[in-house]
C-alpha cells in the first residue's frame, strides 16, 4: 500500500519534472470582451491526485477567452455537493463549476464535472472523462471547451494545439503546444531557417519549408511516426504550403518557371497541377473551407494584393482594395471573415475583412505583425508580432476587443499555425 | 638525386605549360651563369635549387580578379542588375561558357521588412534577375539554379538603411 502510494508520487514527480523541463510560455491578458460572464469555478475533490489541477487549467482558459469573469472561490465543491444557488446569485455568480477526479485501476484519471445555472437553479451540462496521467490538461480543456459551447453557443478551441517555428542563437526549431502555451514539444530541429508551417486537417501532420538543403523545399512530417516526406523540391524555390479540407492535397508556391506561381499537388508530391499564370508574383495560396476556392497574394497589379480563384482554375478575382500592400490571406472556417497583413504609412498591421459586406477592420496596435492564423472556431486569430525587440505571439478575437499574448523565455517566436478540432 | 630533383621540377614545368595554354610563365628558373674558367676545386653553385611558384590556373581562385566578386546589390524594390555590376555579372558569364562541368547557385535575398513568403518570393526575382542575364550571355539553364533565401539568412542584421542596403543581394554560389 505504502510502496503504491511511494511509486505513484515518483511517477507524478517524473511527469512534472518532464513537463516542466520544455520551455513554456507565458501569457498576458491585455485585453477582454465587452461582455463577460460572471463564473465561479470551485476546487474540484480530490483535484491533487492528478499532475494538473482541473480547476486551475478551467480558470486560466476561460480567463484567457475574454468573456468570462473568474469569481474567486476557495470551495471545494464535487459533482454531488449541495448547491446553495440564492447564495451564488447572490453573490453576483450566474455559473458555477463544480467536479471531482478520481483514480481508476488502471492507472486513468476519471474527470466529472458539472455546470451549473445560479438564475434558473438548475445544470446546464455534465461531462465525465477518462485519460491517462498525461492528458489530464486535455480533461481540462475539454470542460473549458463544454463551458465555453454552453454558455456562449459556439465551440470552444481551448483543447486544441498550436504549431510555431522557435529561432535561439542559430537553432531554429518547430515546436507543438497546446493552446496555451503549455506541454511543448520538439517537431523538428535544423540550423537552417523553418518558415510557413501549416497543420493537417486531421492534426496528426504538419507541412512547413526548410532550408536545409539549402534551399526552400515543401515537407510534411508526421508528428507521430517522425517520418518526413518531401512534397516539392523543383528546381528553385518551393513554399508556402496550405493543405486543401480533406488533407489530400496541398496548394503551394514555386518558382520553377521562373516566377513565383501557385500550384496544387498532392499530399505526397504526385500529381503537380499550375493554378495561376500570371506576370507576376503568385504565392501564399489558401484554399477556402469548402475546398472549392484557393485565396492568395499577387503583385500582378503592381504592388500585393489578395486575390480568390476557383481551385479548377479560371480568372481570379480581387479581394483587397485599401492600400498598396495586402499579403498573407487567411480565411475563417465559415468563409465570412478574410484575415490579413496591410502595410500602411511603413506598419504592418492585421486586419480582417468582413467579406458580406466589405468593411475592414483593423485588429492590432503593433507595427510588425506577420502569418495570422484563425482558431478552428473562427473566434481568434494568432499571429506572429514583434514585443521589445524579440519576436512573440499575440492572439485577438476577430472583434478585436480581447487581447493576449505568448512569449518564450529567449529567443524569438514566429509563425503560428493553429491546429484543428480533434476527438 | 639532385639530377633528379632538377628533372622532376623541369618535367612539372612543363605539364603545367602545356595544360594551361593561356597562362604563361614569364619568368625562366634562373640559370647559374660560371665566372671565367680558373679551375677550381669546389663547385658548391651546381647545388642551387631556385623555387618555381605554380600559379593555380583557375581564374576563379583569383582573389583579386573580377570573379572573386560574387554578390551584386539591388536597390529597394528593384529587382534589375544595376550597369555597375554587369561586368561582374558578365566575368562569371564567360567563366561558366568556358567551364561547362561548373554549375552554380544564386542565392537571392531582401530586406528584413514585409512578409517572410512575399519577400522569398521577391528574393527570388533577385536570383532570376541574375540568372537570366547569364541566360543572355550564353550559359545554359543546366548551369544555373536560382533559389532565394528571402529575408530568412541576412548578412548584415541591423535594422537601418545600411545594413537593408547590405542584404539586397545576389550571391553566386559554385558548387
Amino acid at each position: 500500500m505504502m510502496k503504491n502510494l511511494f511509486l505513484r508520487t515518483l511517477a507524478a514527480i517524473a511527469l512534472m519534472a518532464a513537463t516542466l523541463a520544455h520551455a513554456q510560455l507565458r501569457v498576458e491578458i491585455s485585453g477582454v470582451g465587452a461582455n463577460q460572464i460572471p463564473i465561479a469555478i470551485a476546487g474540484f475533490a480530490d483535484e491533487s491526485l492528478s499532475p494538473q489541477r482541473i480547476s486551475a487549467i478551467i480558470k486560466a482558459d476561460l480567463s484567457r477567452s475574454g468573456y468570462f469573469k473568474i469569481i474567486d472561490t476557495d470551495k471545494v465543491m464535487s459533482e454531488t455537493t449541495a448547491v446553495n444557488f440564492s447564495e451564488w446569485k447572490s453573490r453576483g455568480v450566474d455559473a458555477l463549476v463544480v467536479g471531482s477526479v478520481q483514480r481508476l485501476v488502471d492507472g486513468r484519471f476519471d474527470v466529472r464535472y458539472k455546470l451549473l445555472d445560479t438564475i434558473k437553479s438548475s445544470q446546464l451540462s455534465a461531462l465525465a472523462l477518462a485519460a491517462q496521467p498525461q492528458f489530464t490538461r486535455v480533461s481540462g480543456h475539454k470542460i473549458a471547451d463544454d463551458i465555453y459551447e454552453k454558455l456562449l453557443g459556439a465551440r470552444g478551441a481551448f483543447a486544441t494545439r498550436i504549431a510555431y517555428v522557435t529561432k535561439a542563437g542559430r537553432e531554429y526549431r518547430l515546436e507543438v503546444a497546446d493552446s496555451d502555451g503549455e506541454s511543448t514539444q520538439v517537431a523538428l530541429r535544423s540550423n537552417e531557417p523553418i518558415i510557413s508551417p501549416a497543420w493537417s486537417p486531421d492534426g496528426t501532420k504538419v507541412a512547413y519549408v526548410s532550408f536545409e538543403n539549402k534551399k526552400p523545399v515543401v515537407y510534411v512530417q508526421d508528428l507521430i511516426n517522425r517520418q518526413r516526406t518531401i512534397v516539392a523540391n523543383y528546381k528553385g524555390s518551393n513554399s508556402a504550403p496550405s493543405w486543401s479540407p480533406d488533407g489530400s492535397k496541398l496548394a503551394i508556391a514555386l518558382s520553377r518557371d521562373g516566377l513565383t506561381q501557385v500550384y496544387v499537388i498532392n499530399a505526397d508530391g504526385s500529381n503537380l497541377r499550375r493554378l495561376t499564370n500570371s506576370n507576376g508574383i503568385d504565392t501564399e495560396p489558401q484554399f477556402s473551407a469548402d475546398g472549392q476556392s484557393i485565396y492568395f497574394t499577387s503583385d500582378r497589379s503592381g504592388g500585393p494584393q489578395i486575390y480568390k480563384m476557383s481551385v479548377t482554375g479560371g480568372e481570379a478575382q480581387r479581394v483587397t482594395f485599401n492600400g498598396s500592400y495586402n499579403i498573407s490571406p487567411r480565411i475563417s472556417p465559415d468563409g465570412k471573415t478574410l484575415a490579413y497583413i496591410s502595410r500602411r504609412e511603413g506598419r504592418f498591421q492585421l486586419y480582417a475583412l468582413d467579406l458580406t459586406n466589405s468593411q475592414e477592420q483593423r485588429l492590432s496596435d503593433t507595427t510588425k505583425d506577420e502569418s495570422p492564423s484563425f482558431s478552428p472556431n473562427g473566434k481568434y486569430i494568432m499571429y506572429a508580432t514583434e514585443s521589445g525587440r524579440r519576436g512573440s505571439l499575440a492572439v485577438v478575437s476577430v472583434d478585436s476587443r480581447v487581447k493576449h499574448s505568448l512569449t518564450t523565455q529567449a529567443g524569438d517566436i514566429r509563425e503560428p499555425t493553429w491546429g484543428p478540432f480533434m476527438k | 638525386m639532385r639530377s633528379f630533383t632538377t628533372f622532376t621540377v623541369l618535367v612539372s614545368s612543363a605539364i603545367l605549360l602545356s595544360a594551361c595554354s593561356s597562362v604563361k610563365l614569364d619568368e625562366k628558373p634562373p640559370v647559374e651563369e660560371r665566372a671565367a674558367p680558373a679551375p677550381v676545386v669546389s663547385s658548391n653553385n651546381d647545388r642551387a635549387v631556385e623555387t618555381v611558384t605554380a600559379a593555380s590556373t583557375d581564374p576563379l581562385d583569383d582573389k583579386n580578379g573580377i570573379l572573386a566578386k560574387r554578390s551584386i546589390y539591388f536597390d529597394l524594390d528593384s529587382y534589375v542588375v544595376k550597369d555597375e555590376f554587369k561586368p561582374v555579372v558578365g566575368a562569371h558569364g564567360q567563366y561558366l561558357s568556358t567551364h561547362k562541368t561548373r554549375k552554380i547557385i544564386i542565392q537571392g535575398n531582401t530586406d528584413e521588412r514585409g512578409g517572410r513568403e512575399y519577400n522569398l518570393a521577391l528574393g527570388q526575382k533577385r536570383a532570376e534577375a541574375v540568372s537570366k542575364a547569364l541566360s543572355t550571355l550564353g550559359v545554359p539553364a543546366s548551369q544555373i539554379e536560382a533559389v532565394s533565401f528571402g529575408k530568412e539568412k541576412p548578412k548584415a542584421t541591423g535594422s537601418d538603411d545600411a545594413s537593408w542596403a547590405e542584404n539586397r543581394r545576389s550571391d553566386i554560389v559554385y558548387q
